[in-house]
């Protein structure tokens, strides 16, 4: 359903991506993990078309999207949702306005219909009752739901997480990994998550991607990543089990 | 030999500067034909350029007026020309002092606030998410207020032109004893229609720039928190720098079509 074929992209003059290649199946959960720096946002992007790859394809639905101009991009990106690291919602409008903002795209004009469904997508990311308050009144991780109360709401095929665990509370968390599984299960939703926390990795991938220099550097099942014996992958998977340990 | 370097790459940013406002300008009419112009953000824009600026725009107007017309009263009277100060006040009001002065305060409210607002926007993805989220950004950020700014401007100078007019008369007539009926009969016979149609283009002409240079500048963001300030800054400087040299050639061109027989 998406497909990246050797995405090359330089961001400040360094080479971020060196021939990524990627395959998202129908309903298929990705999870890609990596150290930080190494390109994950960069490559949401990309798939995104916020940046234009150097080379490369993205392929979407069996169309190629990289080289379309800017507004021609503009179709498939409604139908690709992207939570984005810093939550981004418009910090001039209501967390109401914010979730109705893509229904107003689309063409949905009564107000009811868009109270109905803004409420109903707040209550699912536990923030009911905020619609009136300002961006800059939520905290870090409520931002966070409320952006991916936004990226949902209007039922994208596929929808890009980045880092959608990071700076929520575990139980906070937990349900957004049960989120995105019941988007998967009741939607046939695909997505690509991005993530530094091994727990909802395990929980949400069906496959795993770890991105290093700028490149797939192993990919698997979550069992074929535990029982993986690269040095690298092993690192990075209990670097993290070890950490939390320690400060356990 | 590095001199010359620094010379020669200011030039070529400048133009690489240039290149990219025009095509933003392009970009701003192509997309409010193309798309349906967005009510709500057009009047949200209106309101905050066209009747928050009011009494930046008026007092402006009002004192520019009163201080020109007491000038020209200081040297006049010497002459013994007192009939000639109404028609030089209205008229200089109208093709220089009230144009160029409402649309140079307009560049440091409106223009830094523009430029504020969407490098703000840039750097915390704001932007981004737009585009995310399938809209295109020229049209819902820079349309309506390119356009708010436009349509505004040439009203706001006729307001600054008015109160200017008319605290000269005051200042003139009031406290310097001109003979009022003799003023304001001169005032008339000699400010021609023209001379407010030269303001009224000037002002939309200035608009214009400093719309496409405030846009330009705030979509163009370098990142961070400096990035804004910076942004701001260059966006009014820039703007005002524009605006004045523009209007030299403006001036003359106008001049040319307006009397040309
Ligand atoms: N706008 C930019 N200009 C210059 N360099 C950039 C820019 N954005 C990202 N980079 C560089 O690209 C690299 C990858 O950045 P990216 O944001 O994709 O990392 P990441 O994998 O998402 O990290 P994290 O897990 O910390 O979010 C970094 O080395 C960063 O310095
Ligand atoms: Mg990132």
């Amino acid at each position: 359903m998406l497909q990246l074929k050797e995405i090359r992209k330089s961001m400040g003059g360094q080479e971020v991506l060196r021939g990524v290649n990627l395959k998202l199946g129908e309903a298929e959960k990705v999870v890609v993990i990596g150290r930080s720096g190494c390109g994950k946002s960069v490559m949401l992007r990309v798939i995104m078309g916020l940046l234009q790859p150097e080379s490369g394809e993205v392929f979407f639905e069996g169309k190629k999207l990289t080289g379309l101009s800017e507004e021609a991009w503009n179709p498939y990106r409604r139908k690709i949702g992207m939570l984005f690291q810093g939550a981004a919602l418009f910090d001039s409008l209501s967390v109401f306005q914010n979730l109705a903002f893509p229904l107003r795209e689309q063409g949905e004009k009564s107000e009811k219909v868009l109270r109905e469904k803004v409420a109903e997508a707040l209550k699912i990311v536990s923030l009911s009752g905020t619609e009136e308050k300002m961006p800059a009144e939520l905290s870090g991780g409520m931002k966070k739901r409320a952006a991916l109360a936004r990226a949902i709401i209007s039922r994208p095929d596929i929808m890009l997480y980045d880092e959608p665990t990071t700076g929520l509370d575990p139980i906070v968390a937990d349900s957004i990994n049960r989120l995105i599984l019941h988007l998967g299960k009741m939607f046939g939703m695909a997505s690509i998550v991005v993530t530094h926390d091994m727990v909802s990795a395990r929980m949400v991938g069906d496959r795993i991607s770890y991105l290093h220099e700028g490149k797939i550097y192993f990919e698997g099942t979550p069992e074929q990543v535990d029982r993986c014996e690269d040095p690298l992958v092993r690192d990075f998977v209990r670097g993290h089990a070890e950490g939390i340990g320690i400060t356990g | 030999m590095n001199v010359l370097g620094k010379v020669g790459s200011i030039f070529t940013d400048s133009c690489h500067t240039a290149g990219g406002v025009f095509l933003l300008l392009g970009d701003t009419l192509r997309s409010m034909f193309r798309y349906r112009i967005r009510w709500d953000q057009l009047w949200e824009q209106m309101f905050f350029i066209g009747i928050r600026s009011q009494v930046v725009v008026l007092t402006t107007g009002a004192f520019t007026g009163a201080v020109f017309a007491a000038q020209v009263w200081f040297q006049f009277k010497r002459f013994g020309m007192e009939s000639a100060i109404g028609p030089t006040v209205s008229i200089a009001m109208c093709r220089e002092l009230g144009p160029v002065l409402c649309c140079l305060l307009l560049a440091g409210r409106v223009g830094a606030a523009m430029a504020a607002e969407l490098s703000s926007m840039k750097i915390t993805e704001q932007v981004d998410a737009l585009r995310a989220l399938g809209v295109y950004p020229t049209e819902y950020l820079i349309v309506p207020r390119f356009l708010a700014l436009v349509i505004s401007a040439p009203i706001l100078t006729g307001l600054a032109l008015v109160t200017g007019i008319g605290c000269g008369y005051f200042v003139a007539v009031k406290i310097f004893g001109v003979d009022g009926a003799y003023y304001w009969d001169n005032t008339i016979k000699f400010t021609d229609s023209k001379d407010v149609v030269i303001a009224l283009i000037k002002s939309f002409i200035f608009a214009v720039i400093i719309a496409a240079i405030a846009c330009h500048k705030g979509m163009n963001c370098p990142p961070g928190t400096a990035g804004v300030g910076k942004t701001t800054t260059e966006a009014v400087v820039n703007a005002s720098l524009s605006l004045l040299i523009v209007n030299f050639f403006l001036t003359v061109l106008l001049n040319a079509l307006l009397y040309s027989n």
